[in-house]
C-alpha cells in the first residue's frame, strides 16, 4: 500500500515562499471535480511559512516553518466531525469534500493546527489536499515540493523504506510539530526552531577574541560542552524552552566565569570578558 | 469546454510549463526533466557525489506569474486626455491628467506624426528612447530586438545606461584587474567545483544570494548552499542588515555602518601584513605596486595605521571581530562573493564605491587569487560541468539589434547616424537644464577609455539637438535611479514636448505618457530563448544547472488590444517609410528559424521536433575532462585556458594570453589606467582606500538633521518593478508588503533602540524623510538591522503619491529612490549611489 507522508527541514528552509505561491497558483481560481472546489483569488493560505526571529543583534537567525495540513493518522477533523464531510483516502490523505461541507464553518475549529480556512465566496471549508489530483495522475509530488528549491520538503511513500521519506524517519530526528496533540501527523519536521543560548568571549587584557576556549552549559538535568570558534563565539542550539541555564568558561590563566541564562527566549549573553 | 493545453515558454526567472484552458492560462509549473532529456552532471567531492535535481527552479516572484499576465494591464491604446499636438500640450498635467480610449491607427498616426514633426524641427538627435531590462524574455524580443532595431534604424540619441546595479565594480575593479569587457566582473568558470572540492569559508560581503542574486537563473543555486552547509563550509556575511542569506544559513554576521566597507577591506589586509599571513609569491610575481600600497596600509605615507581599532572606530564593527575575520580568512581557503553575478550589492552602489570593489581585488590577490578554494566567486554562476561548445545566441550578443545576429543587416553598432548621447541618470538635467556635460559611457566594455570620454547633452554642433521627445519602453525609473522627484519635474517640463510609454503594465512612470501603447507579455507570442543566457558581457556564464534552450510556445492571444512589441514598432517603421529595413520581410516565425538554424540546435534535432517538445536540455560536458577553473591559469602562470572567454568575435583580451588586461598585465595595487587618465582625482585616486562618504555618518551637520541611514538593496520579491503590484500574491508575503486598513504599504525595518525613541511599533506606518522627499512605509521593528541603518528594499513598483502628479508630495507606494541622492559616486564616476542615503523617520499621523 502506499502512504503518503512529508518531512519538512527547517534547517533547508530559506523563506523563499515558493510552496505558498506554488500552492495558490495550482488551487486559486482552479476546479479539480472529486478533489477539492476552486479557491477565491486571494486570500486562502493552504500552506504558509512561519517566520521566527531569533536573538539580538548582533547574534541574529531566522528560520521559516512552512505550516500546513499534516494529514494525521488519527485526525482531530476525521475523528469528530460529525457530517460525513471528512474523509481518509486509501493512501491516507486526509480530505474535505467540497459538497458534503458546504456551510460547515464549525470543521475550521476541529483542527488545532488550525490549519482548515474558510472559503468566504464558497461558503466551505477548506484545506491542503497534497495535491491529489496530480498523485493520482502519476505525480511524484505535490506542487509545494516540486516548487522547493532547498529540497527542504521531503515527499514519498511511508510503505516504502527505500523511500527518501521513509529513510528520513528512520534517522529518529523527525518529530510532530506538536507532539503533545498526539495525532500521529504525517508531516513532520527536522531542525524545529528551540532556543539557543550563545556568547562572544574577549580576552580582555589583549583584546582579542578567545578562540577555543571551553564552554560548559548545565541545566533542564543535562551538561553540554562547547568550544568557542574563530571569532570567540559559541552557541548550544536546541535547548528547551523556559529553563534556566548555568553557563561556564573556563581559561587557563583567566579567571573562570559563571553566567545565567533562561531560556523563555533565545538568548545571547554579549561579549563576555575574561580577565586574569 | 476544450482541453487543457501545456505550453513551454521561459520568464526571466525560469522556464515554465503554462496551463491553458479556455484561452486562458490557469497554472505555471517549473519543467521536470524525464529521461529522453540529457542527463544531468555530476561532481564528485569529499567522499560525495553532488547532482542537481532533474527539474528547473523557479524565482519566487514568477510563481505568480500567470496573474501578473492578467493583472494591472494596459488595455487600449491611450491618448492624454489635456495632450493636444496641435495646440496646448499641457505638459503640467502628466502624472494627474485622464486619458481617453484611442484607435490604434490614430495611435500610431500620432506617434510617428510627432516623431516626424520633431524631427524636421529640431533633428533627429531630440529624440531619445530607453528601456527597462527584462519585463519580458526572449532573444527576439527583449529590448535588444524590436526597440533596438527601431531606434537604430531610426536615429535617435541613445540613452546611455550607467551600470546600475554593480557600479563600483565596473567604474573601480576594472583599473585593479581589468575586464573590462566583462564590464567589471570577472570570470566564474567551474567555481562551485572548486568550492565544493577545497573551500572552507566562504565570505559573502554585501550581498544577499537567498534573495537578490537569482538574477534570469531561477533559485537555480540554493541547493548549492544547501550542499555547502551539509559539508560544513562555513559563511560568514558582511551587512548591515541581516540580510536573507545570513539569516538562514549565516555562521557569523558582521553589521558595518554603511559606506565604510573598504575601511574594513584595508584593516583586514592591515592585519594580514603584520602577521605576514598572505601569499607572498603571489603577491610578488602576479601584482603591480604592491609595496607602496603596503606603506599606505602600515600609515607610513599618512602617519595613520589603519589598523582594526581604526576600521573600528569607523565601522562601528568591534577591533576584535576585524582581526578575527583577517585571520580566519587568511587561515581557511576562503571565497569572496561580491555579488551575482557580482552586481546588485549595496556597498558598490555608495559614495566612493570604486574603493571597496579595488579593495575586494586587492585582499583577493594577497590570498592567491585562483588557488584551489580562493577564488571571487557570487555563488550564483559556474555551475558545471556545463558544454561550453553548444553555440546557442545570448540576447545581448548582437548589441542594439538582436535581430542583426541572424539577418541581412545589422544595425548595431553602425546604424544609428545619431552620435548624441543622453545618460540615464541625468536625463532629467539633460531634458531641463541643458546643455548638461558628463564623463563616462555608460557600459563600458569596449575599453577602459570609454570610462574617461566626456559627453554633452546637447551635442555641440549643427547635429546636436536639445531633447524635446521621450519614448520609454518597460518598467519604471522612480523606484530605481536616484532623487526621483527629479523625474515627475521632468515628465511636466515645457520642455518636453512629446512623451510615449509603451509597456505591458501600468508602471509609475505610465501615467506621464501623453500616448500610451499597450505591449503584449512574452506569453502572447513565440520567440526562443536560453534560460538564464544574457550573452555578451555575461558570455559564458552559466548560472542553471542545465543548460536549457526553449522554444517560446505562444500559450494566448494578444489580451485585450495588446500587441507585441515588435509588431508595434513594425506598424511604425511602416509609417516612418522603413518597414522593409526593420522586417527584411520577416515575421516572428521566420526570424526564430533563422536563430534555430544558426545555432547548435540542428546537430540533435529537428525545428519541428525542437517547437514540439519546446526545450532542449543541452548534454553536459564529458566528466573526464578537467575542469577549467577561474584565475587558476592566472595562478600557475599559464596562458588563459578558459572555455568562458573562448569567445568569438570580439575575442577575448585575456583568451590564449599569459596575465590579465592590465598595463602590467597584473592585479595592480596602483592603478596605471588611472595614473595615465585622472592621475589627480583624489576620489579615485591611483591606489584605493578608504574614503568617508559625502552623505553618511561623518557628514556631521547633516547626520544631526538626518540620523538614519537608509540602505536600499534590490528586492526579493520582484525584478525591479515587474512583478510588485502586478503579482498581487506577493503582496501576501510580510517580508514584500504589510497590509493594513486595506492597503498593501511596503516594509521599512527599524532596530528596536531607533524605533522605542520614536515611539515606533512594528505595523506602524511612518514617515521616511529628508530634503529630498517623502516616502510612507510600514515600520518592521527588528533585530536584524544594526541600530543607527534603516533597511528598505528599492523597486516598489506602485508610485501613488497622496497629491497626485506633485512632485514631493509623500508617496504611499514605498519608492524609496524618492530619497536618494543624484550626487554620483564621484566626480568623475557617472554611478548611482543609493545607499548614502540620510534620513529621519516619524509615525505618521495622517
Amino acid at each position: 500500500m502506499t502512504r503518503y507522508g512529508m518531512v519538512i527541514d527547517v534547517s533547508k528552509c530559506i523563506g523563499c515562499y515558493n510552496c505558498f505561491l506554488a500552492c495558490r497558483d495550482e488551487f486559486a481560481g482552479n476546479e479539480y471535480p472529486g478533489y477539492s472546489a476552486a479557491q477565491p483569488l486571494r486570500g486562502m493560505n493552504w500552506i504558509k511559512v512561519i517566520e521566527v526571529e531569533r536573538g539580538r543583534f548582533p547574534k541574529v537567525k531566522v528560520n521559516h516553518v512552512p505550516v500546513t495540513c499534516m494529514h494525521c493518522e488519527d485526525a482531530a477533523c476525521l475523528r469528530l466531525d460529525q457530517s460525513g464531510a471528512v474523509y481518509r483516502r486509501s493512501d491516507g490523505i486526509v480530505m474535505i469534500d467540497p459538497e458534503k461541507a458546504k456551510g460547515n464553518k464549525a470543521l475550521l475549529n476541529l483542527c488545532p493546527y488550525r490549519v482548515i480556512e474558510w472559503n468566504e465566496e464558497r461558503e466551505l471549508p477548506q484545506k491542503c489536499t497534497f495535491c491529489a489530483h496530480l498523485l493520482d495522475q502519476g505525480e511524484p509530488e505535490p506542487r509545494c515540493v516540486e516548487s522547493c528549491p532547498a529540497s527542504a520538503l521531503t515527499f514519498g511513500d511511508l510503505d516504502d523504506p527505500e523511500s527518501k521519506v521513509s529513510m528520513l524517519l528512520a534517522t529518529g530526528q523527525v518529530v510532530p510539530m506538536h507532539p503533545e496533540y498526539d495525532l500521529k501527523d504525517k508531516v513532520t519536521y527536522l531542525n524545529l526552531p528551540k532556543k539557543f543560548v550563545a556568547g562572544t568571549v574577549i580576552y580582555g587584557d589583549v583584546g582579542e577574541v578567545a578562540a577555543g576556549i571551553d564552554v560548559l552549559l548545565s541545566g533542564d538535568g543535562k551538561e553540554l560542552s562547547a568550544k568557542t570558534n574563530g571569532f570567540g563565539d559559541f552557541e548550544f542550539e536546541g535547548l528547551a524552552e523556559n529553563v534556566q541555564y548555568t553557563v561556564k568558561i573556563e581559561a587557563s590563566g583567566y579567571q573562570p566565569v559563571t553566567l545565567t541564562a533562561k531560556t523563555s527566549r533565545d538568548v545571547y549573553l554579549g561579549e563576555i570578558v575574561l580577565t586574569k | 469546454m476544450s482541453a487543457e493545453k501545456v505550453c513551454i515558454q521561459c520568464t526571466v526567472g525560469g522556464p515554465v510549463r503554462v496551463y491553458v484552458k479556455d484561452g486562458v492560462i490557469t497554472r505555471m509549473r517549473p519543467l521536470r526533466f524525464d529521461e529522453t532529456d540529457a542527463p544531468s552532471w555530476i561532481i564528485e567531492a569529499r567522499g560525495r557525489k553532488f547532482s542537481p535535481p532533474r527539474k528547473t527552479t523557479l524565482q519566487s516572484y514568477e510563481v505568480p506569474e500567470r496573474q501578473r499576465v492578467y493583472e494591472n494591464r494596459i488595455q487600449y491604446p491611450l491618448r492624454r486626455k489635456h495632450f493636444d499636438p496641435s495646440g496646448d500640450r499641457r505638459q503640467e498635467l502628466r502624472g494627474k491628467d485622464e486619458y481617453v480610449r484611442i484607435s490604434w491607427e490614430e495611435a500610431l498616426d500620432l506617434v510617428a506624426g510627432e516623431i516626424r514633426r520633431i524631427r524636421a524641427e529640431y533633428g533627429p538627435a531630440a529624440i531619445t528612447a530607453m528601456t527597462s531590462s527584462h519585463h519580458n524574455w526572449g532573444f527576439l524580443h527583449y529590448k535588444m530586438g524590436p526597440f533596438g532595431r527601431f531606434f537604430n534604424i531610426l536615429g535617435y540619441s541613445q540613452c546611455l545606461d550607467n551600470p546600475d546595479s554593480w557600479e563600483g565594480w565596473h567604474w573601480g575593479a576594472t583599473h585593479a584587474w581589468g575586464y573590462w569587457w566583462r564590464l567589471g566582473h570577472c570570470e566564474q568558470s567551474e567555481l562551485l567545483q572548486d568550492a565544493l572540492k577545497h573551500t572552507d569559508m566562504i565570505v559573502f560581503w554585501s550581498v544577499d544570494p537567498n534573495s537578490t542574486s537569482h538574477m534570469y537563473h531561477g533559485q537555480e543555486n540554493v541547493i548549492w548552499r544547501v550542499w555547502m552547509k551539509e559539508l560544513g563550509i562555513e559563511f560568514v556575511v558582511i551587512d548591515p542588515y541581516c540580510n536573507c542569506t545570513a539569516a538562514s544559513m549565516g555562521d557569523k554576521w558582521i553589521a558595518p555602518r554603511p559606506g565604510t566597507d573598504a575601511a574594513l577591506a584595508e584593516a583586514i589586509a592591515y592585519v594580514w601584513l603584520q602577521e605576514g599571513t598572505f601569499d607572498k609569491v603571489f603577491v610578488e610575481n602576479r601584482t603591480y605596486g604592491f609595496a607602496e600600497w603596503a606603506k599606505h596600509i602600515r600609515g607610513e605615507t599618512d602617519g595613520v595605521a589603519k589598523t582594526p581599532g581604526w576600521a573600528a572606530e569607523i565601522c562601528g564593527v568591534p577591533a576584535h571581530t576585524i582581526a578575527a575575520l583577517a585571520r580566519e580568512w587568511a587561515a581557511k581557503k576562503t571565497m569572496l562573493a561580491v555579488g551575482s553575478i557580482f552586481g546588485a550589492t549595496g556597498a558598490c552602489r555608495e559614495a566612493y564605491a570604486t574603493e571597496w570593489c579595488r579593495l575586494c581585488v586587492y585582499l583577493m590577490a594577497m590570498q592567491g587569487l585562483g588557488r584551489p578554494g580562493v577564488n571571487f566567486w557570487g555563488g550564483t554562476a559556474g555551475a558545471g560541468p556545463i558544454d561550453y561548445r553548444f553555440r546557442m545566441f545570448g540576447y545581448s550578443d548582437n548589441g542594439w539589434d538582436a535581430f542583426g545576429a541572424v539577418g541581412k543587416k545589422s544595425y548595431f553598432p553602425d546604424g544609428n547616424p545619431v552620435t548624441q548621447k543622453t545618460y540615464r541618470l541625468l536625463l532629467p538635467e539633460i531634458v531641463m537644464n541643458p546643455p548638461v556635460s558628463w564623463i563616462g559611457e555608460g557600459f563600458c566594455g569596449n575599453s577602459i577609455e570609454q570610462q574617461f570620454r566626456r559627453f554633452t547633452c546637447p551635442e555641440p554642433g549643427p547635429n546636436g539637438a536639445p531633447i524635446k521627445m521621450i519614448y520609454r519602453h518597460g518598467g519604471s525609473f522612480i523606484s530605481t535611479m536616484t532623487d526621483t522627484n527629479r523625474w515627475v519635474r521632468m515628465y511636466q517640463h515645457p520642455n518636453l514636448e512629446f512623451v510615449v510609454m509603451q509597456d505591458c503594465h501600468w508602471q509609475s512612470e505610465t501615467k506621464f505618457g501623453d500616448v500610451i501603447l499597450p505591449a503584449s507579455t512574452n506569453f502572447e507570442h513565440s520567440d526562443l530563448s536560453e534560460w538564464g543566457a544574457a550573452g555578451g558581457y555575461g558570455f559564458n556564464d552559466f548560472t542553471c544547472n542545465h543548460r536549457v534552450v526553449i522554444y517560446q510556445q505562444k500559450c494566448i492571444e494578444p489580451l485585450w488590444e495588446s500587441k507585441p512589441d515588435y509588431d508595434i514598432y513594425r506598424l511604425l517603421a511602416a509609417r516612418l517609410d522603413f518597414e522593409e529595413a526593420y522586417t527584411e520581410g520577416n515575421d516572428y516565425e521566420d526570424w526564430n528559424r533563422k536563430v534555430f538554424e544558426a545555432s547548435d540546435l540542428p546537430k540533435y534535432l529537428t525545428w519541428e521536433e525542437f517547437t514540439r517538445k519546446g526545450y532542449f536540455v543541452v548534454p553536459p560536458r564529458p566528466a573526464d575532462e578537467e575542469p577549467k577553473v577561474s584565475f587558476r591559469w592566472f595562478y600557475e602562470g599559464r596562458p588563459c585556458d578558459l572555455d568562458s572567454e573562448n569567445r568569438t568575435p570580439p575575442g577575448s583580451p585575456v583568451f590564449g594570453k599569459e596575465g590579465l588586461a592590465t598595463p602590467s598585465g597584473k592585479i595592480e595595487f596602483v592603478s596605471q589606467t588611472l595614473k595615465t587618465f585622472a592621475p589627480d582625482d583624489e576620489e579615485r585616486p591611483p591606489m584605493a582606500r578608504y574614503i568617508p562618504s559625502w552623505e553618511g555618518h561623518e557628514t556631521k551637520d547633516l547626520a544631526e538633521e538626518y540620523p538614519l541611514q537608509l540602505i536600499s538593496p534590490h528586492p526579493r520579491f520582484s525584478y525591479h518593478t515587474h512583478n510588485d503590484n502586478k503579482s498581487f500574491w506577493l503582496d501576501d508575503i510580510p517580508q514584500h508588503r504589510v497590509r493594513k486598513d486595506g492597503y498593501a504599504w511596503w516594509p521599512l525595518r527599524i532596530h528596536p533602540s531607533d524605533a522605542e525613541p520614536r515611539g515606533i511599533r512594528s505595523g506602524d506606518i511612518v514617515k521616511v524623510f529628508n530634503d529630498r522627499g517623502i516616502v510612507l512605509c510600514a515600520a518592521i521593528v527588528t533585530e536584524r538591522v544594526r541600530p543607527g541603518t534603516v533597511h528598505s528594499y528599492e523597486s516598489a513598483a506602485r508610485y501613488d503619491p497622496l497629491v497626485p502628479g506633485q512632485p514631493g508630495s509623500p508617496d504611499r507606494g514605498g519608492c524609496v529612490n524618492l530619497l536618494s541622492p543624484s550626487r554620483m559616486v564621484s566626480r568623475n564616476v557617472p554611478g548611482e549611489a543609493n545607499n548614502s542615503c540620510l534620513v529621519e523617520i516619524a509615525k505618521w499621523e495622517a
